[in-house]
């Protein structure tokens, strides 16, 4: 009846253009609106376009093609650019945990953010548009340019709105960023030259892309291209030193948004782009080894290191780093299971993770502290609080029974399926996750109340626990039943390792069959 | 998500090929719901009392004033927890009556829905009821039933009373999960469930920092394992594609041989997960911690039942351990080593919950050697009376301690409640606790005819049993060892009893006229416990044992029932066990049959409960504050548990925290972020990165950015 209704209102068709330039139309609002009231209207803004992408969940149909709610456009004829937008069951998700995020993470400023709001706010609805848009972009230079906008307003929330040593973490965000982006440009500009004189037409759609012929070592150096651009993005070990600096130094809504939704560039860029586009490379044992091996020294090392942090909120940092290696893993593990519990992982940890950076941001904006020591006790004063940090912290270790335990099951079992020694060494990781997050839980928790302005700290607002629970009902509902998402995944995920197995259209293979990436084009 | 309902799903097996009518389980989703609503219930009462206790920490006035809602707070937890576990034991009791009507072959599952499907992968939300799990049920909410109601009296005053019931009732929830779990991922839920309940609890007065890192640590140490379980689940998944017992039972025998290598590695992983969640060497240091937690808390969780769920893991993948002898045989050396290791620290402690805690630890590496050798029924039998005599004994203790507590509170005196140094001549003031406690000492000390004289009488002659043909000389050898561990469970226990309840009453008058016996809720579940810890151990009576004088020659009833009632569970190891390694020899390694060894075994423990009295009789205790601990040697060594907290802090604790604070200090702000600053200074020497910012052009930066990139693109399209 829903998927009906929005049919009727041709929802299908316009839904992913909505969603990703509507956010722009809120900037005028903001900038009309009264300054004290630019918060409400980015909030009741990004608020609605949440709820304008649950039709996606109706819109798409399990059963149906991969690529759905497809369009495409030309935009810049003579170099073959193209507007073409489409989502599978992978990028769903992305863009429906973007969504979500978002009114979230503007609903945690309005006690946070006191200066610039117009522009803030602005920033973070400019930052959706660019969000959105990397996850619906089916031509890659239009997934360059959106992938790009997003490095921008986050340079400024950090650089305007973080704290003391906020340029330096700025900077080296960008930096950072920018080198990786760099090299994924020359890769697809080089990617484009060989395809252009291979088909003898211009073009930057994936599909079309797809069948390039390649040899191995400009498969490698491509994928090293577009490998370290994504690779910072996640961030794999040991390119993540931008990542805690620029966590601690970002607003809480900038680390939420930051953690939830940006790090999963990274990963949906190499399942989407990196894997498809240069399978031989991908599955070449050299590259497959690195990356298990960068994997699990991310999960392992930053478990470590994420332990001994004396501030909550660079430990929150640090954990996402040991996330995101289950990501890899289960990614460059190329198994069904596997890389489904990568994503699983990735929407988990968008979740937890951005839960736990709301928590810390309501903790600093009552103490204006996060040193973990300063703290103690709180279960006592705030109940509400400790319990939904609870909950989130036993999610973000993988407890059975939340989100982040389908993901990193998923992940490991898949990986283990095929190297089970990595598997094996990945696992450990459940026992440094509890090494590193229950003594953070007890020390601000728990123990002694005894510091006077910790004994005065209220309790949740209305607000505070407006913006926490759908995250905690949702870390349990996809641990209890997450059923339905990983149905709409699987296609994809049967897709995009087809690819890697057959060797996708490369090696002079010229006819390799690119129909499990094919999308119904719009005249 | 449960569209079909509870009770409601499909059946999938329901089959009685004997002819008899097919098993029809009662609602056995409702068994699992029935404390999870209490936990809701439990809960939201448990934050509007937090919220309120808050709001007085706020305000600064402590202490515990009594508004109209804390009474309502108290007195619906009060209904709710213990209410609706008791409703589950009823609703389990129906439905093993159904079952014991009926001739049941095949395990009866109830699916509900998929959980994880994907690929290869199928784990699915369903409930298996088999002779196994409904015993688990029955222990589970009977002994959990009277466990809550004795904390009615017990955490009353607590002003976190309704977070207490909240907590017990999610145990129950998960506890329930992990034994009617239909596989191995689920059996995860609820294994990691009640370990998160356990840590809970164990930190229930989350102020007291020894209590909270004692949960810490439970936790932390019981991750091991599951790391362990984990990798074995993924290890059965690789070669035989199923994780739910049906598609792993059916699928093992086929796929591997006799003593597999990988079949030894999948058993020798779920011992790690088994050893971690039943505290056995060597991961039994956090339960002697965990003591931390309330007394009722030790005797459902730490005692009862969730420490035991090592032994049903055993027993339920008793075909992949009978395929696995490397692997029984490990099961079975832990078992022993644990049992005699833990016993001897338990002859020098003077806590006695930590005496009881060791003696767990103890008591489980009985369970262990049991199901080592084989003898998953003897297993699950002494599971069932340690869990009524063990549980008897925290509540006794509890008692001792809630009593000593109020005593000494009244009188100001600042000494230990649970040092029983402190204590002595107790059974003057606590007769009730005294008898009951007294019955329970008897029966796991093995007396005749007590409970646990039938089923540590059981473990002993299968250990001896097994040792012939493969691992002959390590099965004598671990006989041996149990023989010497059983004498010496006598002995702690006896030194328990005479320390708390007899000898010299080292606390002063004043405090004798403040010490009262307990009020009905908890007399009542001690009065029961200690009826099943006299005669729980007659419903499996072996027939030699049957015949003789132990059985009053014929007169015991239920011959063996609970061996005969699990059949249809362990007869597929069975089977596997005895085609591999032979069937049980007919004499103890040094000769004579069961009743021989039961009656040397019975007559050692009750020779060492009188030489244990006597010794202790021409001693005089003293206060503890008054003594010191023992000067050195073995007595020294004991007293201070072998020093293995302090070893593994030396060897593993302390060297992770380094390793830990070299990985950030050197190789992440080192050498990472020395590179990565190095090039920064480069390209802020540059000096237009930087001046963006503070000079605020915003759109320049963009402009620039832009342009940019149009120029390369440009440059290497054209």
């Amino acid at each position: 009846m829903m998927s009906a209704f929005l049919q009727a209102v041709g929802y299908p068709g316009w839904a992913l253009h909505a969603l990703t330039w509507l956010p722009l139309a809120g900037i005028g609002g903001i900038l009309l609106a009264p300054r004290a009231r630019a918060a409400h209207v980015a909030f009741g803004w990004s608020a609605f376009l949440f709820v304008l992408s649950l039709g996606l969940w109706w819109s798409f149909d399990p059963a149906g093609e991969l690529f759905q709610l497809a369009s495409r456009a030309v935009w810049i004829e003579p170099w073959g650019v193209d507007y073409a937008l489409g989502i599978d069951g992978i990028a769903l998700f992305m863009v429906l945990l973007s969504t979500l995020t978002m009114p979230l993470a503007i609903l945690a400023s309005f006690r946070y953010i006191r200066q610039h709001e117009k522009s803030f706010y602005s920033l973070m609805l400019l930052l959706q548009t660019g969000i959105v848009g990397v996850f619906v972009s089916m031509d890659l230079l239009l997934f360059y340019v959106f992938f790009e906008l997003t490095l921008v307003p986050m340079y400024f929330i950090i650089g305007i709105w973080g704290g003391e040593r906020r340029v330096y973490a700025a900077i080296k965000f960008f930096l950072y960023t920018a080198f990786g982006s760099l090299l994924m440009l020359v890769g697809i500009l080089y990617l484009y030259a060989r395809a252009r004189s291979f088909l003898g037409t211009p073009t930057f759609f994936l599909p079309e892309l797809l069948g390039t012929p390649l040899s191995l070592t400009e498969q490698l150096l491509l994928f090293g291209a577009f490998g370290t651009a994504f690779a910072i993005k996640v961030p794999v070990f040991p390119l993540h030193t931008w990542l805690p600096d620029a966590h601690v130094e970002a607003p809480t809504p900038g680390s939420v948004v930051l953690a939830a939704v940006l790090l999963k560039i990274g990963t949906y860029g190499f399942i989407r782009f990196a894997l498809p586009l240069f399978p031989d490379a991908a599955s070449h044992s050299w590259v497959t080894g690195i990356m298990l091996a960068l994997g699990v020294a991310g999960i392992i090392y930053a478990a470590w290191v994420a332990a001994v942090q004396p501030d909550a909120k660079k430990l929150v940092a640090y954990t996402s780093v040991a996330h995101m290696g289950f990501v890899i893993i289960g990614i460059f593990a190329f198994t069904a299971t596997g890389l489904q519990g990568g994503l699983m992982v990735m929407i988990s940890h968008g979740i937890s993770t951005g839960a736990l950076f709301l928590l810390v941001g309501m903790l600093y904006e009552r103490r204006h502290t996060r040193t973990i020591s300063d703290f103690g006790g709180l279960a006592r004063v705030a109940p509400l609080l400790a319990t939904a940090f609870v909950i989130t912290a036993l999610a973000s270790i993988g407890l059975p029974g939340t989100s982040g335990f389908v993901g990193e099951f998923l992940a490991l079992l898949g990986t283990f399926e095929r190297h089970p020694g990595v598997g094996a060494l990945a696992t450990t990781g459940v026992i440094f996750a509890a090494y590193y997050m229950l003594p953070m839980v007890q020390r601000i928790l728990f123990n002694r109340l005894d510091d006077p302005e910790n004994r005065a700290m209220p309790d949740l607002s209305r607000r505070e626990a407006g913006i926490l629970a759908p995250l905690v009902l949702l870390m349990i509902l996809l641990g209890v039943y997450p059923g339905p998402v990983l149905e709409r995944m699987e296609p994809a995920v049967e897709a995009v390792l087809e690819y890697v197995e057959d060797g996708g259209g490369a090696l002079g293979s010229p006819s390799a069959d690119t129909s499990a990436l094919r999308v119904e084009t719009a005249p | 998500m449960t569209a079909s309902g509870f009770g409601a799903g499909s059946v999938a097996q329901a089959v009685a090929p004997g002819g008899g009518e097919a098993f029809e389980p009662l609602l056995p989703g409702l068994i699992l719901l029935l404390p999870l609503l209490g936990f809701a219930g439990n809960g939201i009462l448990a934050l509007a009392a937090a919220r309120e206790g808050a709001a007085q920490v706020r305000s600064g006035e402590a202490g515990a004033g009594g508004t109209p809602e804390r009474r309502l707070v108290h007195t619906l937890p009060t209904w709710l927890g213990p209410g609706s576990v008791a409703l589950a034991f009823v609703l389990s009791a129906l439905n093993f009556a159904r079952m014991a009507g009926v001739e049941l072959h095949d395990p009866v599952i109830r699916h509900y829905w998929s959980w994880m499907a994907t690929g290869p992968l199928t784990a699915e939300v369903a409930l298996q009821l088999d002779q196994l799990s409904m015993i688990m049920m029955l222990i589970i909410t009977g002994v959990g039933s009277l466990i809550h109601l004795f904390s009615v009296g017990y955490m009353r005053e607590d002003p976190g009373y309704a977070r207490y019931f909240c907590y017990l009732n999610l145990f129950v929830f998960f506890m329930l999960v992990l034994v009617m779990g239909a596989g191995f991922p689920l059996m995860f839920v609820g294994w990691e469930g009640v370990g998160l309940c356990s840590y809970l609890l164990i930190g229930f007065w989350f102020e007291d920092r020894e209590k909270a890192d004692a949960g810490k640590k439970a936790f932390i140490v019981n991750r091991i394992g599951d790391f362990g379980f984990l990798l074995g689940i993924f290890l059965l998944f690789r070669h035989l594609g199923a994780v739910d017992y049906a598609g792993v039972f059916a699928a093992a025998p086929e796929t591997f041989s006799y003593g597999d290598p990988v079949v030894t590695a999948v058993a020798l992983l779920l011992l790690l997960g088994a050893i971690g969640k039943s505290a056995q060497v060597p991961l039994y240091v956090w339960l002697p911690d965990a003591m931390a937690g309330p007394t009722p808390v030790s005797a459902l969780i730490h005692a009862a039942t969730m420490v035991t769920a090592g032994v049903y893991l055993i027993a339920r993948a008793g075909v992949l351990f009978a395929l696995a002898p490397v692997g029984s045989a490990a099961a079975a050396t832990v078992g022993a080593v644990t049992a005699l290791f833990s016993a001897t620290i338990a002859l020098k402690q003077y806590d006695i919950k930590k005496v009881l805690a060791y003696s767990t630890v103890s008591q489980l590496g009985f369970m262990f050697m049991a199901v080592g050798a084989g003898a998953y029924g003897a297993g699950i039998f002494h599971l069932m009376t340690h869990a009524f005599f063990k549980a008897l004994l925290f509540l006794g203790a509890g008692a001792v301690i809630h009593s000593m507590h109020h005593a000494l509170h009244a009188t100001h005196r600042d000494w230990d409640a649970q040092d029983m140094r402190n204590m002595g001549d107790l059974r003057r003031y606590l007769p009730m606790t005294w008898v009951t406690m007294g019955a329970a000492t008897l029966a796991i000390a093995g007396i005749w005819p007590f409970a646990g004289f039938f089923s540590k009488d059981e473990i002993i002659w299968y250990t001896g049993a097994r040792a012939e043909g493969e691992f002959a000389v390590l099965y004598a050898a671990l006989w041996c060892i149990a023989l010497v561990a059983a004498v010496l469970t006598a002995v702690y226990m006896t030194r328990l009893m005479v320390l708390t309840f007899h000898g010299n009453q080292r606390f002063g008058e004043s405090e004798a006229r403040n010490l009262h016996e307990e009020p009905v809720t908890m007399t009542v579940p001690l009065v029961v416990l200690a009826l099943l810890a006299v005669f729980g151990g007659w419903i499996n009576v072996p027939p030699a044992v049957h015949d003789s004088v132990f059985g009053g020659f014929g007169l015991l009833p239920m011959s063996e029932w609970l061996h005969y009632w699990l059949e249809p569970v362990t007869a597929a190891a069975d089977g596997i066990r005895a085609a591999g390694a032979g069937p049980y020899s007919e004499s103890a390694p040094l000769g004579g049959g069961e009743v021989l060894w039961a009656a040397v075994a019975t007559t050692a423990a009750a020779a060492a409960i009188l030489l244990t009295t006597r010794a202790l009789a021409s001693r005089e205790v003293r206060p503890a504050d008054e003594s010191s601990p023992p000067e050195g040697g073995l007595a020294r060594v004991l007293h201070d548990k072998w020093y293995v907290d302090e070893a593994y802090d030396r060897v593993i604790v302390r060297p992770v925290v380094g390793a830990s604070r070299f990985a950030w200090r050197w190789i992440d702000q080192f050498v990472i972020d020395g590179a990565v600053n190095g090039v920064g200074a480069l390209v802020r020497g540059l000096g237009w990165a930087g001046s963006l910012l503070q000079t605020g052009q915003v759109t320049t930066y963009a402009v620039v950015l832009a342009l940019g990139a149009l120029t390369i693109l440009g440059a290497l399209i054209f």
